[in-house]
C-alpha cells in the first residue's frame, strides 16, 4: 500500500513538472512582451527595462523556469533594494492588471467554484444514478425511452444556451427566482441557494446525461450476472437485487470519471461563471485570458492541472475501498 | 385437497408435468423443454441427466420461475401441494430460497465479489426470517458455515468470495442455502467448476445434509458418475425431451433407450479396455 502511495506521488510529481514547463513555454516563447503590457501607454524605453529586469525577463529560459519554480515552494523576491518585493509561497507572481498576487486572487474565488462544483455534483450524482437505474431496470420499456430522449436533449444543448434559457424562464419570465447576486450564506442562505440554483442545473444536466447513460449500461450488464441469478434464487425482492447486486459492482467505474470530473469542475466552469456571474476560478481565468493577464492563466492553469492529478490519485484510493479484490489482493 | 395427512405423505414433494419452455424466435417458438413429465419424492434424491444443451438448466430455472426474458413456461409445477405456476411473484419470492433453494455451477461468478460471505449467507436469512437481526442473521450465517465444515467459520464469515478456493466456494453457496433449511435443494452442476477430489467432498456434503434434514434433492449433472454417487431416481434428457426415467439402479444395470447405453459408455471404467470415444453421432 505504501509503495503504491509512493508510486503515485511520484507519478503526480513528475505530471506537474511537465503541466509547469509546457504552460510555462507557451507563455514565455508564444506570447508578447508582458512588460510593454505593464508599462502601457505612456512608457519609455528605460522604464521597459526596468520592469523586465524585475521580473527577471532578461533571464534566460531556464533561469527563468527555476525561479517559477522555486518561487512556488519557496517564495521569490522580486527587484531588488529598496523596490524588492517579497513574493511568498506558493508564488504564482503578480496579476499584471491588478498587481494582485495571483495566489491571493485564486484563493479568494476558490470558494464560489467549489460551491458550484459541490451542488452541481450532487445534483448530477443523484440524477445521474437514479436515472440510470430505473432506465436498466425498466429496459425497452417507456421510462427508459423517455429517460433516453432527456439524455440526448440533455448532452447536446450546450451549457451557454441552457444557462441563458433558465435565465430568462425562471428569472425573466416566470420570475421565481430573484436575479442572481452573490450574497454570502450566512446573510441570506435562501437567497443564496436561489442565487446557485440555476449554475449547478446548468452544470449538473450535461454531466447528469452522461450518468445516466452510463450508470444504465453498467447495471444492465452486472443484472446479467451469476451473482444477481444468486440473488433472485435466494429470494430477495426486486428493490434489494438491484440495489445490492446490481448497482453497487455498477458504482465502481462512475466512481473513477466521477472524481476527474469533479476536479475539472473544481478548477472552474468558464462559461457557467461567466453567463451568471459568478466570480469562481472559471470567471477569473475568461477575465486574465481576454486581458492576456500570463500570470494569472499560469496560474489558473497549474491549478487546474493539480486538482485533476490529485482527483486520479483520490480515485485510485476509493477504488481500493470500493472494491475489496483490490482491498485485500490475494492475500488469504 | 381435503384428503387426510397420510396420503400426503405418498404425494410427491415436486411433481412436474408437461412442463414446455419456449423462447419465441422470427421462425416460431424454439422449445428448450419439451413436455417435461417427473417426480421428485420426499425424501428423495434425482438426477437430470444430459449433455449441455439438453435442456437441464432450463428445466431447473423453470421450477424456480427464474427463466430469462422472454422464455414462455407452460405446463404444470406441483410443489407440496402448491402449483407454483399459478403463484404471483411475490408468493414466488417467498418460496424461492426459503423452501426451494438452488445452488449454481461456478461459485466463484455466483457469489458477489462486493460483499463478505456472511452478508450474502445472512441476506437470504433476513429477508425471509422477518424482524431478524443482523446479529442473530450472523450467528446463523456462522453456524451454517460450521456445518459445511468450513474451518474458523466465525473468522472466515467476514472474508470475500476471491479468499475462497474453489471447493470452499461451493461450500459456501450450500451454506448459504442450507441455512433457509429448505425442503428441496436444486443443484445445477454443483461440482463441474471444481476439480476430481472437491467433486467428491461437495457430493457426500450434499448426500450428508439430505440426509440430515430429510430435503428432496434435483442434481442436474452431464456427468453419470456424479448422480450414480447421489441419486435414487434418474431422469435422461436430450434436446429438451425425455429420454427415459427410472430408478437409478435400473438406468444403469438395464438402460431401455440406446442413448442412455451411449451415456454410460461414456463413463471411463476402470475395467474397460481402451477403444475410441464414441460419440452421439454415431447414432443419429
Amino acid at each position: 500500500m505504501s509503495r503504491f502511495l509512493f508510486n503515485r506521488l511520484l507519478g503526480m510529481v513528475v505530471v506537474l513538472f511537465l503541466v509547469c514547463l509546457f504552460t510555462f513555454v507557451v507563455f514565455f516563447v508564444l506570447s508578447p512582451d508582458p512588460a510593454v503590457q505593464i508599462c502601457g501607454k505612456n512608457c519609455t524605453p528605460e522604464a521597459i527595462d526596468q520592469i523586465r529586469e524585475n521580473l527577471g525577463l532578461d533571464q534566460p529560459f531556464w533561469t527563468q523556469f527555476w525561479t517559477f519554480i522555486t518561487g512556488l515552494f519557496a517564495g521569490r523576491t522580486y527587484g531588488t533594494g529598496a523596490n524588492a518585493i517579497e513574493c511568498a509561497a506558493p508564488c504564482l507572481g503578480y496579476s499584471f492588471q491588478t498587481s494582485q498576487p495571483v495566489a491571493d486572487m485564486i484563493v479568494q474565488r476558490l470558494p464560489v467554484s467549489a460551491t458550484i462544483a459541490i451542488g452541481a455534483a450532487v445534483l448530477w450524482l443523484l440524477a445521474g444514478v437514479a436515472g440510470g437505474l430505473v432506465s436498466a431496470v425498466r429496459e425497452g420499456k417507456f421510462a427508459d425511452r423517455f429517460i433516453a430522449g432527456l439524455t440526448l436533449t440533455g448532452m447536446s444543448v450546450p451549457n451557454y444556451v441552457l444557462a441563458l434559457a433558465l435565465q430568462f424562464l425562471l428569472v425573466v419570465t416566470l420570475g421565481w427566482l430573484p436575479f442572481p447576486q452573490a450574497v454570502p450564506f450566512g446573510d441570506d442562505p435562501v437567497q443564496w441557494f436561489a442565487n446557485f440554483l440555476m449554475p449547478w442545473i446548468v452544470l449538473a444536466i450535461g454531466a447528469a446525461a452522461v450518468y445516466t447513460r452510463l450508470t444504465r449500461a453498467n447495471v444492465i450488464e452486472s443484472l446479467q450476472e451469476n451473482y444477481v441469478r444468486t440473488a433472485r434464487a435466494k429470494g430477495l425482492s426486486p428493490g434489494l437485487v438491484w440495489r445490492r447486486h446490481a448497482l453497487r459492482p455498477a458504482l465502481t467505474p462512475i466512481v473513477t470519471i466521477f472524481g476527474m470530473d469533479f476536479a475539472n469542475l473544481l478548477g472552474g466552469a468558464l462559461i457557467t461563471e461567466t453567463v451568471f456571474g459568478l466570480n469562481g476560478i472559471g470567471k477569473l481565468a475568461a477575465d486574465s485570458i481576454t486581458k492576456n493577464d500570463q500570470p494569472v492563466i499560469m496560474g489558473v492553469t497549474l491549478l487546474a492541472a493539480f486538482l485533476v492529478v490529485v482527483g486520479a490519485m483520490v480515485v485510485d484510493l476509493l477504488y481500493t475501498a470500493i472494491d475489496p479484490r483490490v482491498r485485500v489482493g490475494s492475500a488469504k | 385437497m381435503s384428503t387426510a395427512k397420510d396420503t400426503a405423505a405418498a404425494e410427491p414433494l415436486l411433481r412436474v408435468r408437461d412442463l414446455t419452455v419456449a423462447f419465441p424466435t422470427a421462425q416460431g417458438p424454439v422449445e428448450v423443454v419439451k413436455s417435461l413429465d417427473f417426480d421428485v419424492a420426499r425424501g428423495g434424491a434425482l438426477g437430470i441427466v444430459g449433455e449441455s444443451g439438453s435442456g437441464k438448466s432450463m428445466t431447473s430455472l423453470a421450477v424456480m420461475g427464474l427463466l430469462p426474458k422472454g422464455a414462455e413456461r407452460t405446463g404444470r409445477i406441483e410443489f407440496a401441494g402448491t402449483e407454483l405456476t399459478a403463484l404471483r411473484e411475490r408468493a414466488m419470492r417467498a418460496v424461492r430460497g426459503d423452501r426451494i433453494a438452488m445452488i449454481f455451477q461456478d461459485p466463484l461468478s455466483s457469489l458477489n465479489p462486493y460483499y463478505t460471505v456472511g452478508t450474502q449467507i445472512a441476506e437470504a436469512y433476513r429477508s425471509h426470517r422477518r424482524g431478524v437481526t443482523r446479529r442473530q442473521a450472523r450467528a446463523v450465517a456462522i453456524a451454517a458455515m460450521e456445518r459445511v465444515r468450513i474451518r474458523d467459520a466465525a473468522r472466515r464469515v467476514d472474508h470475500y468470495p476471491h479468499q475462497f478456493s474453489g471447493g470452499m466456494r461451493q461450500r459456501v453457496m450450500i451454506a448459504m442455502m442450507l441455512s433457509m433449511e429448505p425442503e428441496l435443494i436444486i443443484a445445477d452442476e454443483p461440482t463441474t467448476a471444481l476439480d476430481v477430489t472437491v467433486q467428491a467432498q461437495i457430493l457426500d456434503l450434499l448426500a450428508e445434509i439430505r440426509a440430515d434434514t430429510g430435503a428432496g434433492l434435483v442434481l442436474i449433472t452431464h456427468d453419470l458418475a456424479v448422480v450414480s454417487e447421489v441419486t435414487d431416481h434418474i431422469v435422461v434428457m436430450r434436446d429438451g425431451a425425455l429420454v427415459e426415467q427410472g430408478s437409478a439402479e435400473r438406468i444403469f444395470t438395464d438402460p431401455q433407450e440406446p442413448y442412455t447405453r451411449m451415456l454410460l459408455d461414456a463413463v471411463p471404467r476402470i475395467d474397460d479396455e481402451i477403444g475410441l470415444l464414441r460419440t452421439t453421432e454415431e447414432d443419429r
